[in-house]
């Protein structure tokens, strides 16, 4: 152990100013690499939120392979197989929870081991800390839907669209919808009271939402109220433009209004997201202070 | 409160954590390129006081400044200039050494080398190791490292070298001799009063909230507590006697008995005594989360002596 020697001497005058939006973001990439590097190396997190959604939809595919294409014509020919059909909703299901539950369960436990503590005390901007968690969400969000798209097309045969106009709308609601989904988990991150009780609190919250939103069970066949209800969230509106992306156009009519409206898609998205920044700004505190 | 030689200056700080005292006014200053120390037992406020400085805590009030800033409102330049090494981290630990420092030396704008880091902690061996697989006092000194790499101006140690075997202690002493000699600013908490007496230049102790001793290690207790104590056996009994002159007693003694006195020692206080006596005769005083007793001890003794 040898001491070091190169050290410059304490200067008087306070330190020329570093902090500036170029450094923010340059620090927010650096985090984007470290990120990744811890969450990869999470073998739990990384099997239950990275792969749940292909999970599911493999088992839903498996179930009903036996029950008949769904939006049949009375004679049995036409519709989609059960695995086409719920593509969109474990597309949706994926945004919600890389988001919502990875960051909400990930933040708390790092509130709860100490990790923002010691950013907190290091000159990291909260800015480049939020850039890096959601950059590694999106980076994981995106591997994780091209794995769901490649076992949809190869394991269960499902027609994927050609059209560009189908992948700019895809584009546009999953970016939409995960950024809102990180926003939201970072928000929700602010209310476990410890690391340990992420996972009880995060949870049941994705997991109802998942049952009204038309991730599991069929939106159409839900009761109105119920419907009305899941409207006010954002999952019901992800699962909605995807629904657009991948379903044949006969399936609008199914939808509430009798088509894909995706205007309410964007707007509601992007309220949540505003919604989610605006906690975010007033919730968010490397950590409790007079705890 | 504004003078530049000054990198830490508090003035009767308080904290109330709802109707429990943490601190019940405390002043002191750090002077630049000093090493000072807090000592005192748990609970005495040493932590309160580190964490208010270093900005994780709000004050209830008095003043305090840290470089020249309020810590309450300190943001990233100040920070910056700061090394805080926290009393325990327990982050999971899934990168390597490497990787950690590599990571953290980003944030500052002139950083010391990682390598050089490395080899002053001792961990170069275990570059390519994760922090999660190492023991606990490696862990510590990851701490240590990732405290020094912003070359702060000023550096908080909050009982750095707890777990530490001795070795390590001796070779950790040695990286903060050199840190010192860089002319870094180090405020120090430990349980280890050896610790302070070798790296401290001047110390407080603080019991109860409030300070009940400051100045340089040498000169804590006053001169009354270094005064030897010479012991002795007579009829079976032990005696003990404090004189500025134990050798004028102890040749009185030898004469008076006709030879050896029994058991016969001359003992010169340590440091440990003399924190003792100054935690104990405090405590029978106050009780640090008695709220209904006022504080009689809102001037600090370096007030007091002055």
């Amino acid at each position: 152990m040898t001491t070091t020697t190169t050290a410059q001497p304490p200067t008087t005058e306070p330190a020329p100013r570093i902090h500036s939006l170029g450094r923010s973001i340059r620090l927010g990439l650096s985090r984007v690499g470290y990120e990744l590097k811890v969450y990869a190396r999470q073998g739990d997190s990384v099997f239950f939120t990275f792969l749940f959604p292909i999970l599911m939809l493999s088992i839903f595919a498996v179930a009903f392979s036996n029950a008949g294409n769904i939006g049949a014509a009375p004679d049995g020919t036409g519709g989609i197989t059960w695995a086409a059909f719920y593509l969109p909703g474990m597309v949706a299901a994926g945004m919600l929870l890389s988001g919502v539950q990875n960051l909400g369960v990930d933040i708390a436990g790092e509130k709860g081991d100490g990790t923002l503590k010691r950013l907190g005390g290091s000159p990291l901007p909260v800015i480049s800390y939020f850039i890096g968690k959601i950059g590694m969400v999106l980076v994981s969000a995106v591997l994780q839907a091209a794995l769901l798209l490649v076992v949809a097309r190869f394991a269960f045969g499902v027609d994927l669209p050609t059209g560009p106009e189908k992948w700019l709308l895809f584009v546009w609601v999953f970016l939409l919808g995960v950024v809102t989904s990180c926003v939201l988990g970072i928000a929700l991150s602010a209310l476990p009271r410890s690391g340990k009780s992420a996972t009880a609190v995060v949870i049941p919250i994705v997991l109802l939402l998942q049952f009204i939103s038309g991730v599991y069970l069929q939106f159409s066949m839900l009761p109105e109220w119920l419907q009305n209800v899941a409207s006010i969230f954002p999952l019901k509106w992800m699962a909605q433009g995807m629904r657009a992306v991948f379903l044949p156009e006969s399936f609008a009519a199914l939808e509430q209004t009798g088509d894909w409206n995706l205007p309410w898609v964007a707007i509601i998205m992007g309220v949540w997201f505003v919604v989610g920044l605006f906690l975010c700004r007033m919730t968010f505190r490397w950590i409790r202070k007079d705890s | 409160m504004t003078d530049p030689d000054n990198v830490v200056s508090v003035r009767d700080l308080r904290k109330t954590y709802g109707t429990a005292t943490g601190l019940a006014g405390v002043t002191f200053d750090i002077r630049r390129g000093e090493t000072f120390a807090l000592l005192g037992p748990n609970g005495a406020g040493k932590s309160t006081t580190i964490e208010i400085l270093e900005g994780y805590r709000d004050r209830t009030s008095g003043e305090a400044s840290v470089l020249g800033v309020d810590p309450q409102h300190g943001g990233i330049d100040w920070k910056a200039r700061l090394g805080i090494v926290l009393q325990n981290t327990g982050e999971s630990g899934n990168v390597t050494v490497l990787e950690q420092l590599t990571h953290f030396a980003g944030y500052y704008r002139n950083p010391r080398p990682v390598g050089e880091v490395m080899e002053a902690v001792g961990l170069t061996s275990k570059a390519k190791t994760r922090i999660g697989n190492l023991s606990g006092g490696q862990r510590r000194r990851v701490d240590v490292a990732l405290g020094i790499i912003g070359r702060p101006e000023l550096l908080f140690l909050d009982e750095p070298t707890t777990g530490f075997d001795p070795e390590a202690r001796r070779q950790f002493w040695e990286l903060i001799d050199g840190l010192k000699a860089d002319g870094t600013s180090i405020l120090l908490t430990t349980h280890y009063l050896d610790e302070a007496a070798h790296l401290a230049d001047r110390a407080a102790v603080i019991n109860g909230g409030v300070i009940v001793d400051i100045g340089r290690i040498d000169e804590l207790g006053g001169a009354d507590a270094r005064i030897p104590v010479v012991r002795w056996r007579e009829r079976g009994a032990l005696r003990e006697e404090r004189t500025t002159e134990p050798a004028a007693l102890v040749a009185k003694l030898h004469t008076e008995h006709g030879g050896e006195p029994d058991g016969l020692e001359v003992i010169r206080p340590s440091l440990e005594d003399i924190y003792l006596d100054l935690v104990g005769a405090s405590r029978i005083g106050t009780d640090p989360l008695d709220t209904a007793s006022p504080d009689t001890d809102t001037t600090s003794a370096e007030e007091a002596r002055a």
